[in-house]
């Protein structure tokens, strides 16, 4: 079974980025927008930070002087939280907005917010909204770099970027290695980043749900499709689980929770099916006895805690990346 | 007594009768008074004389779906702006969506709107009533009262009737005033939250997609209808292959069954969508491919039988949204026959089929004596250059409403003059 702890730490200094080539992007607003070279540039980038957050002094003070805005439209207490602290450790000034909106005025609110905003001049925005696109929409109104952190069931490419980076460091390399993803595959924008990002890499990929939770067309962004999640799980590196929103499992969509669990929560019957050192990651936040066994969520192949540690890792890296020294005088 | 005009050495196309040659053709009071193929025609004491040379003369365009904002939304569009833009784009007559505030469900709205029409738009605007009151989908309207006023046929607009008793009972009901239902199809829980065509591109953007089943269920239950109550029966746009086949199948049997198609559906694809351009987000949905191309064979083979606009005036703060979020919808009225010539010169689809389906199907099924060069027939023509090349451009929008899926666009077929009942309402200013 996997490490509890990561092991490839970097060698080289803490957070030092002098070596990298200037990251050719305003914002970050999807993986489809980046080249192989860029995803493995950012994952190179974020190895170098890891050391950061372990010194006693997390500090690296690359975003000196700069302002970043955490703007969340959806609550967020993992998302927004890692984004807050992987700013105040490059040393930006932070500031976090809420924003609550009517489902009528949601689309007023965006406009009119990225344009107040933008008169307050920050560096960067860090934008979650619940809508496909929005992020996108926000991007052309403003005059920063805007990092998307989720946009509906479209993007979250900084999820991709730390699930890259925890399973690169687990399993030494990721170009190879079969990765399953498991759950509320229609509605979740982790599971197309991640597709986007692992295909990119020459990653087998597997989507497992049942028939109702598969978006039209899902086949061909993943290399296979499994309704059955023994079969799915089959020799595979990899398991990422994801998060099933309550409300779906009421007989609209999926009958009950306790059917899911039974086909579809990750429990050691079903990880048998999987290779011996696989390990088991999950987005969060998790439901426990929903779509996995907390012996699981908290057992040795899980890596779960580590994704998270990656994140401030992974969002350190894409915010020093977009906001280089160079636009200094 | 107006001036007579006479129009000659023009290229004469009328789908109605096939004809495509050149000829003359003069107009008295308001009407074609006489029609000459290859021969002249002696010009009559003081008649102004146009010489079309170069030039195609054609019925003017009737377009069977437009939406304006007048009443209730003037901001977005008014009679005199839907008018303007229609004469610009050789639209001599349109059919207006009861989906205004108050909805055309009254007679009393008919007869203001046709009053309102008269006094301010360059063209006739052809009010349509809806089927139930405020478009709830429960209540029907007083077909009869509607009709005399003059509303010109029945439909629900952008709604679609959910109830299959309702439809049942409408259609039953219309049958008896021999008036045809213009029916939107659409499956309320089929299309659920659907915003865009249902596919891997949908998947890709994070979309919920509508299924063409959304469509083809409500389509399938419709015709069925149609043969049961003899209504005449028009499916108001039409977007997939599938409905396509259905229509055909049905128009074996049924003879009062007829089909539109939005130009969008017909000039464009769910990949024009690109990153979330909400000017692309519309209600019967861009489709693949593969369905424009049924569509298009459904033109060519008579399945279709009419092309419209499906104008749809959107201002800025609905349309500038997340994509979800935006409301549905384009303008149309400018760019209606250059877009639909993309056909023609293509190769697709010839000329007269192209037209047929904007003139001479849609004054058959509306029953107008328009749509068509014959003497005794309403004097509204256009002269159109067949391959003036030009470029859509937000700025040069007649309409209040920039909301064009066409902008940027290079055309190529240019409405120069726009004559309705007789008289000259637009000319292209380069002709001046």
């Amino acid at each position: 079974m996997a490490q509890t702890s990561a092991s490839t730490a970097s060698t080289s200094s803490a957070g030092s980025t002098g070596d990298f080539t200037p990251f050719n992007q305003r914002h970050l607003l999807s993986i489809a927008d980046l080249k192989q070279h860029e995803i493995i540039d950012l994952l190179d980038r974020a190895e170098r930070m890891v050391p950061v957050s372990r010194q006693e002094r997390k500090s690296h003070p690359t975003l000196s002087g700069k302002t970043q805005i955490n703007l969340f439209f959806e609550p967020s207490t993992r998302t927004q939280g890692s984004f807050e602290i992987a700013g105040k450790r490059l040393g930006a000034l932070v500031m976090n907005m809420s924003v609550k909106t009517s489902s009528v005025s949601k689309g007023e609110t965006l406009v009119d917010t990225a344009a107040t905003l933008n008169a307050m001049r920050p560096d960067v925005i860090v934008v979650r909204h619940s809508a496909a696109g929005a992020v996108e929409l926000l991007s052309q109104k403003v005059g920063c770099a805007v990092i998307n952190a989720g946009d509906g069931a479209h993007e979250h490419p900084t999820q991709a970027l730390l699930d890259a980076l925890t399973i690169r460091r687990h399993k030494g390399r990721i170009s190879g290695l079969t990765v399953a993803i498991c759950g509320d595959i229609a509605n979740s924008r982790v599971v197309r980043s991640n597709l986007l990002l692992l295909g990119a890499l020459n990653v087998r990929t597997r989507v497992i749900a049942p028939r109702n939770l598969l978006p039209a067309g899902i086949e061909h962004l993943a290399t296979e499709v499994f309704t059955d999640m023994r079969e799915g799980l089959k020799d595979v590196d990899v398991v990422m689980m994801l998060r099933l929103q309550h409300e779906r499992a009421n007989g609209r969509m999926i009958p009950s929770v306790r059917e899911y669990y039974r086909f579809y929560g990750l429990d050691a019957e079903k990880l048998a099916f999987a290779r011996p050192d696989a390990i088991v990651m999950h987005p969060g936040p998790m439901n426990r006895g929903v779509e996995i066994d907390p012996a699981i969520a908290d057992g040795p192949a899980s890596v779960i805690t580590d994704q998270v540690e990656m994140g401030v890792a992974v969002r350190m890296a894409v915010l020093d990346a977009l906001l280089p020294a160079r636009n200094e005088p | 007594m107006t001036r007579p005009v006479l129009i000659e050495n023009a290229r004469i196309v009328d789908p109605a009768s096939g004809t495509d040659q050149p000829g003359a053709v003069l107009i008295e009071n308001g009407l074609i008074a006489d029609v000459a193929l290859g021969a002249p025609i002696g010009v009559p004491d003081g008649a102004e004389v146009i010489n079309a040379r170069g030039l195609i003369l054609a019925p003017g365009l009737i377009d069977m779906r437009v939406f304006t904002g007048e009443p209730g939304k003037e901001y977005r569009e008014t009679l005199q702006s839907a008018g303007e833009a229609a004469a610009a784009g050789g639209i001599t007559s349109f059919v207006m969506m009861p989906d205004t505030a108050p909805v055309v469900d009254d007679g009393a709205l008919v007869d203001f709107l046709i009053r309102r029409a008269k006094a301010t738009s360059k063209v006739n605007v052809l009010p349509a009533g809806a089927i139930t009151k405020g478009l709830n989908g429960q209540e029907m309207t007083e077909f009869g009262l509607l009709q005399e006023a003059g509303a010109v046929c029945l439909t629900d607009g952008r709604h679609s009737i959910q109830s299959t008793a309702l439809l049942r009972t409408v259609m039953s009901y219309a049958a008896n005033y021999g008036m045809t239902i213009m029916h939107h199809v659409s499956d309320a829980s089929l299309t659920g939250d659907g915003v865009m065509n249902e596919g891997l591109f949908a998947t890709i953007l994070g979309l919920k997609g509508i299924p063409r089943e959304a469509e083809t269920i409500p389509l399938a239950r419709d015709l069925q209808l149609a043969a049961l109550t003899g209504v005449k029966y028009h499916a108001a746009q039409i977007s997939c292959a599938a409905s396509i086949e259905l229509v055909a199948t049905a128009k074996k049997r049924n003879a009062s069954v007829t089909a539109g198609v939005s130009i969008n559906n017909l000039a464009l694809n769910e990949n024009d969508i690109g990153r979330y351009r909400t000017f692309f987000k519309l209600s019967t949905p861009l489709r693949s491919e593969d369905d424009r191309q049924a569509v298009i064979e459904g033109l060519r083979n008579g399945t279709i039988d009419t092309i419209h606009s499906d104008h749809d005036p959107q201002d800025t703060e609905v349309k500038r949204q997340p994509f979800a979020e935006a409301s549905d919808g384009a303008i149309g009225l400018e760019t209606l026959l250059a877009a639909a010539l993309r056909l023609v010169h293509s190769g697709d689809v010839d000329l007269l089929t192209v037209l047929r389906a904007m003139t001479s199907r849609p004054a058959e099924i509306l029953g107008l004596p328009s749509g068509r060069i014959a003497s005794g027939a309403p004097a509204d023509l256009i002269l159109f250059d067949l391959d003036y090349p030009w470029q859509v451009s937000e700025n040069e929008i007649r309409s209040r409403s920039r909301n064009t899926s066409f902008e940027g666009a290079r055309l190529a077929g240019k409405v120069m003059r726009t004559i309705v009942g007789g008289q000259t309402v637009h000319t292209h200013q380069e002709e001046r």
